[in-house]
């Protein structure tokens, strides 16, 4: 016990007295919630909005209040003619042209119908087609408005309501994201790094041919990542939780169980790493690129599984934040319990036991 | 401890190991004594390094087999990690570390205090403890090879294996290092030195001089100078290089190699004629040649037997 606790003391020191771990470890996971959270926001916005207004009346005037006092939208430019709309495009900064036809008001009252035209800057599809669906749906609640003293014979109203994330905050979708990649970052690749740390110093040699035995040397190494981990979790589900408000629906014991057993599995991965990995440099690459792009790129992180290649989406599988994320989302925005999640809850525990036996084969008592 | 009284030996038996082409070590035999100070005296690429980590469990011989402390050092090599003091030759604790604390560190490992063990360190300790809090990292060379002796020492090791301990060492820090294993040996630690100074062997007992993975002699350092068997001669001349190339053209010239600030010569015949040499130097063209006859050194009868094995090759 004695023992553990000295090679405790010594994993502090490394870690307290090295800047760049210490920045990784607690800058890290404050900076990209507030990456996530603030900037990099799929939210709309204070979209850049012109107005091409053939009729000038009342009921142009109405919709184009409507439209920017949503805050979605703000009027930045007041077209003369179609032609124009080129030029403004390419400028940039106007993302969205609203045109109102001819006696627009008149024809609404007439015929009962009148049009509008939307033209967009599609250079991003993405926010082009979101743009649109929020456009649309200002108008559809204007059109509602304004009939309904008005009984339409027939009419069907479609009512949305977006569960689990009513107000489709991107932030929600970020905090299970980022708790997955921190604690990836954290676990494997810091522990990986440090392993092969003392392998390239030497220290490892010591170590070695000290009578400590490997599970000593691996606990001892992974125990204070184990610890930091956590609070890591906790600081951005605090985070999620007090800033953003992603809220907490489920169990917070089971969502800090499965957290914890996540991080056992991230921790074995990063011992496998450092178990076949010579120094600090090949340790770092392996966890970037087997872990870090992965993590991001494929676990559904920021891209829908759903739109990949099947290819890709098999890959996907593969990779235990996918897994990790569809558990924190179930726990914190739909409030399941386990018999929701006890799937991937099992493959998470497979993973862990597939991971530490691979380590446990691969630690060497010697030197080659 | 329960190893108090055993016989810290060393057996080397028909020891192989090579990294993959590479022949590393072979055939080696060694039979180190309890309570020897005993060297390995060797250039760079010997083989000691290698042969150092097979005997610290580090590695897995080809073949044969060593014992230290008469237990077989591959099937229980657990047992041999527990009174086994090991230096590696890279300087290996840690750097952002301040010296009390890898000491304390290394204690912990082997669940030992450095209260109990100050006795053995006490004398190297007093030397580094001005600097206890200092990072390991900013220490002198010659301090951070005292600190790596202590960490070693502080489970009271039976065997100490000290790989290169005072490369890159200034010679005042070398002989207090030699100092220091002198005070261990008379605590009854057998040590095993490697060094590629010639001129710590005659602080041994007995050394093993090994080159190209094998040894060439094992013996007390009079005796290998003893075996030396021929006169040597230190020659000198206004240039020493050309005198050098002169000599090995010499029809009488056994060896003859620079060291220093004069030749080592011998001669095919034990008694070499000096006038005759002087003549032959002076028709050469060498001015203020100087010939003397002088005891021979471990390091010229490391190069003769180096030079023999070779030849033999």
């Amino acid at each position: 016990m004695n023992r553990f606790i000295g090679f405790l003391r010594k994993e502090f020191y490394h870690i307290f007295r090295d800047k760049r771990s210490m920045l990784i470890l607690f800058g890290m996971p404050i900076v990209q919630i507030m990456l996530f959270g603030y900037v990099i926001s799929t939210d709309l916005k204070d979209i850049k909005m012109a107005v091409l207004d053939h009729s000038k009346d009342e009921y142009s005037a109405e919709i184009i209040n409507k439209i920017t006092s949503s805050g979605y939208f703000s009027l930045t430019d007041n077209l003369k003619s179609v032609k124009e709309a080129d030029a403004v495009f390419k400028k940039g900064d106007v993302k969205l042209i609203l045109v109102f036809e001819p006696d627009f008001g008149a024809k609404l009252i007439k015929n009962t119908r009148a049009n509008i035209q939307i033209l967009t800057d599609a250079t991003d599809p993405n926010m082009a087609n979101l743009e649109v669906n929020y456009l649309q749906g200002i108008l559809q609640n204007y059109n509602v408005e304004i009939n309904s003293d008005k009984k339409a014979p027939f009419s069907i109203q479609p009512k949305t309501r977006m569960y689990f994330n009513s107000n489709l905050e991107s932030v929600f979708m970020f905090i299970p994201g980022i708790m997955a990649t921190i604690l990836m970052l954290v676990s494997a690749m810091m522990t990986s790094i440090s392993i092969a740390r003392e392998k390239e110093l030497g220290t490892m040699e010591v170590l070695l041919v000290s009578p400590l035995n490997p599970l000593q040397i691996i606990l001892g190494k992974v125990t204070p990542y184990l610890a930091l981990s956590f609070i890591n979790a906790l600081v951005i589900i605090g985070m999620g939780y007090f800033i953003f408000g992603v809220p907490i629906l489920g169990s917070f014991t089971l969502l800090m169980t499965e957290t914890i057993l996540f991080i056992f599995l991230a921790l074995s991965i990063g011992i496998f790493i450092s178990t076949i990995s010579k120094n600090q440099q090949v340790a770092m690459m392996l966890s970037m690129f087997g872990l870090m792009l992965p993590t991001i790129i494929l676990s559904g992180f920021i891209f829908p599984i759903r739109n990949m290649p099947l290819p890709l989406q098999i890959i996907s599988d593969l990779i235990p934040p996918k897994w990790f994320i569809v558990i924190l989302k179930n726990i914190m925005l739909k409030g399941v319990g386990i018999e929701y999640v006890w799937k991937e809850t099992l493959i998470l525990i497979a993973m862990t036991m597939g991971f530490i036996g691979l380590s446990l084969k691969k630690f060497k008592i010697r030197l080659e | 401890m329960i190893y108090k009284n055993m016989d810290a030996s060393i057996q080397v038996n028909n020891l192989s190991k090579s990294y993959g082409n590479v022949q590393a070590l072979k055939n080696i035999n060694l039979d180190i004594k309890s309570g020897e100070l005993f060297g390995l005296i060797g250039p760079d690429g010997a083989g000691k390094t290698t042969l150092f980590r097979l005997l610290a469990t580090l590695l897995l011989p080809d073949e044969g087999s060593a014992k230290l402390c008469e237990i077989d050092n591959v099937s229980e090599y657990k047992k041999i990690r527990n009174f086994l003091g090991y230096m590696p030759g890279k300087f290996s604790l840690y750097q952002d570390l301040s010296v009390i604390e890898n000491l304390r560190f290394f204690a912990t490992v082997f669940n030992t205090r450095i209260e109990d063990n100050m006795d053995m360190i006490r004398d190297i300790w007093v030397q580094i403890e001005p600097f206890k809090n200092r990072l390991a990292g900013q220490l002198s060379g010659g301090m951070k090879q005292k600190l790596a002796l202590c960490c070693a020492l502080i489970h009271q090791p039976k065997i100490l294996l000290l790989d290169e301990p005072t490369t890159g060492v200034d010679s005042v820090s070398r002989s207090e290092f030699w100092q220091m294993l002198k005070g261990l040996k008379e605590r009854g630690v057998t040590i095993v030195v490697a060094t590629p100074y010639m001129d710590e062997a005659n602080l041994c007992d007995r050394v093993a001089l090994i080159q190209d993975g094998e040894i060439l002699q094992v013996n007390t350092p009079d005796e290998i100078v003893e075996q030396f068997g021929k006169k040597l001669y230190a020659v000198k001349s206004n240039d020493n290089y050309q005198t050098l190339l002169d000599l090995r053209e010499f029809k009488s010239t056994n060896s003859v190699f620079l060291f220093g600030q004069s030749l080592h010569y011998t001669d095919t015949k034990n008694e070499a004629s000096i006038d005759e040499l002087k003549t032959y130097l002076a028709n050469k063209g060498r001015s203020s040649t100087v010939v003397e006859k002088i005891k021979p050194s471990i390091e010229d009868c490391f190069m003769a037997l180096s030079t023999k094995s070779k030849a033999h090759e």
